[in-house]
């Protein structure tokens, strides 16, 4: 096949990837969406083995690697539970920026061994690549492992830190100066230029508290976007430079609109860690105890009223409840009892995270309301029930100007007549943040697990 | 191709991928950025390449590990953004999986 050809299939790959973003605009679609954007990626990857620049005698080292890589691949992909995808996407995302940098250290060395020489374009693409794609493989890495909880999802800071990182900024871009323009094209300044991204993107992404990381994810998966394209300067590739602008430009988007939902801006989760800042704005200064109810109370509560709406968060991942949520919401359903369920755009981990937990377990997506589809919902409804939601829900973010969420958008639950909230313990929410939601008068607490407290609610919903 | 070509298909890649995104409900936003990071798997294409053109064992181990990286990211994303839709279902389908 001649490079004519080849670059007809890197179209078509690149129009499939056009047309696959678009079906996933809705959720009809979206599936179709993603298979097509497999298709284009075949089409390009079964065009790149008719280049004829790869040698023979090569092939079978490409054979294997892809052979590890794709069983590898599916063996994560199909036993990772739904309630860690976003720790997935972000080891994912930063193995793609390990391939971008290792592509772009690889070109280094062979012009350096007397390749082809490479025009200034190439040369600035290739360090650039090199930087970017790095810091997104080790900040990726760090997201991983705070997801994953093998490190601590709070801040892990020190003073002067952003000092720190200034200083690391600056070194990483002086060397690529002289790398670039002051003719210091040793492999040793490369690697050295590559180790520094790789702290840069470890002290860049440690300070960021847990709650955050999903805006981190999705701004570090633009980033390897951005890597790729660079390389396909690089490598002169349209397929490489298509992807990877197509990602760079879309990622940044949904970073930025998942900045708005949280009512911050970019700056603001990169730079500040008010995830430990702890409020003690609370207006209760008597030391007041929540109410405490038994999970059969609460079933009571709850077959008692017209209309009950669920609020899913976190708790309600951990506890992997959402089948029992769905079982106890088909019975009330059953009972004439409307049952509507209330997804926080950043609740969970990720935005969407819940849609894709209930979407687990059969819950229709029409069922779902978003947060200015229910606000004005709450005050007609009887229970609003929070399962191991918290910072989503604290009414701190409308009424107390200190509190590190204030002015983020909440679920308006405590207008409703009476709230119940399951949760593990009276501890404080991802972000640090008391909640005087809990000690409200028409609220009730059911301390445990969300599985077990679902559970025990639905079968008392049976005993009836 | 040369490098204005190249540019001007990188400059209308990125308002195509700006325009493509801009009404995307929340509910997709998880799979959509798992998609895309599938997507930027293409990097594997590069590693493939350089794979292909290497000599001796250290560059031999550096592509390797490149093509490496970039399938685990194109299997796994897409594989991974496959599960979490095929679960996405309309009211009429409840219950017929």
């Amino acid at each position: 096949m001649n490079k004519e050809l080849i670059d007809i299939a890197y179209l078509a790959g690149a129009v499939c990837f056009i047309l696959a973003m678009k079906l996933m605009n809705s959720p009809r679609t979206a599936r179709k969406g993603n298979q097509l954007a497999m298709l284009g990626m075949g089409i390009a990857i079964g065009a790149t083995f008719f280049n004829p620049d790869i040698k023979q005698e090569n092939l079978i080292w490409i054979a294997g690697a892809v052979a590890v890589g794709t069983i590898g691949g599916l063996m994560a992909a199909y036993k990772v539970q739904m309630t860690a995808m976003p720790q997935m996407v972000a080891l994912l995302n930063g193995l793609g920026g390990g391939a971008v940098a290792l592509v772009a250290l690889f070109e280094f060395l062979a012009a350096g061994q007397g390749g082809h020489a490479p025009d200034t374009v190439q040369r600035v693409t290739t360090v650039l690549s090199a930087i970017i794609g790095t810091i997104s493989f080790s900040g990726s890495l760090i997201a991983y492992g705070k997801l994953q909880e093998l490190l601590p999802g709070r801040p892990l800071t020190f003073k002067g830190h952003s000092t720190v990182n200034l200083l690391l900024a600056a070194f990483t871009l002086a060397l690529a100066a002289m790398i670039l323009f002051f003719g210091l094209v040793t492999p040793a300044a490369f690697i050295t230029l590559m180790i520094l991204s790789l702290v840069l993107g470890i002290s860049a992404v440690s300070p960021i508290g847990g709650a955050d990381m999903p805006v981190v994810i999705s701004l570090l998966n633009s980033f390897t976007g951005c890597a790729a394209g660079l390389a396909g300067f690089v490598l002169l590739n349209t397929s490489l430079l298509i992807g990877g602008a197509l990602v760079g430009a879309s990622g940044l988007i949904l970073t930025l609109q998942m900045c708005v939902a949280m009512n911050r801006t970019l700056g603001h989760v990169l730079f500040s860690s008010t995830g430990m800042v702890l409020s003690t704005g609370s207006s209760n200064k008597v030391a007041k105890q929540p109410k405490s109810f038994s999970p059969e109370d609460a079933a009571i509560l709850m077959e008692n009223a017209s209309s009950v709406v669920v609020v899913p968060g976190y708790g309600m991942a951990v506890a992997q409840a959402q089948h029992q949520v769905k079982e106890m919401a088909a019975k009330l359903r059953a009972m004439g009892i409307d049952v509507k369920y209330a997804v926080h755009p950043v609740a969970g981990r990720m935005p969407g995270h819940m849609n894709v937990l209930l979407a687990e377990a059969d819950v229709p997506y029409e069922d779902l309301y978003e947060l200015e589809q229910i606000n004005p919902l709450f005050p007609e409804t009887d229970v609003a029930l929070v399962i191991g939601a918290n910072d989503v829900v604290n009414p701190a973010a409308r009424s107390d100007p200190s509190s590190p969420i204030y002015g983020m958008p909440i679920l308006d639950v405590d207008k409703a007549k009476t709230v119940i909230v399951s949760k593990r313990g009276m501890g404080a929410g991802f972000a640090g943040v008391e909640n005087d939601l809990f000690l409200n008068d028409n609220t009730v607490m059911v301390f445990g697990n969300a599985k077990g407290t679902i559970g025990k609610i639905t079968a008392a919903l049976d005993s009836h | 191709m040369s490098i204005v070509e190249l540019a001007t298909v990188l400059i209308l890649a990125v308002f195509v991928g700006l325009e493509v995104i801009s009404k995307v409900p929340q509910t997709l936003h998880t799979p959509l950025m798992s998609a895309t990071n599938a997507i930027h798997g293409v990097i594997l294409v590069g590693g493939i390449i350089v794979l292909g053109t290497a000599e001796g064992p250290m560059m031999l181990t550096l592509g390797t590990a490149a093509v490496i990286f970039g399938t685990l990211n194109v299997i796994g994303g897409f594989a991974v953004t496959d599960r979490m839709l095929q679960m996405f279902k309309a009211r009429k389908r409840e219950g017929g999986r």
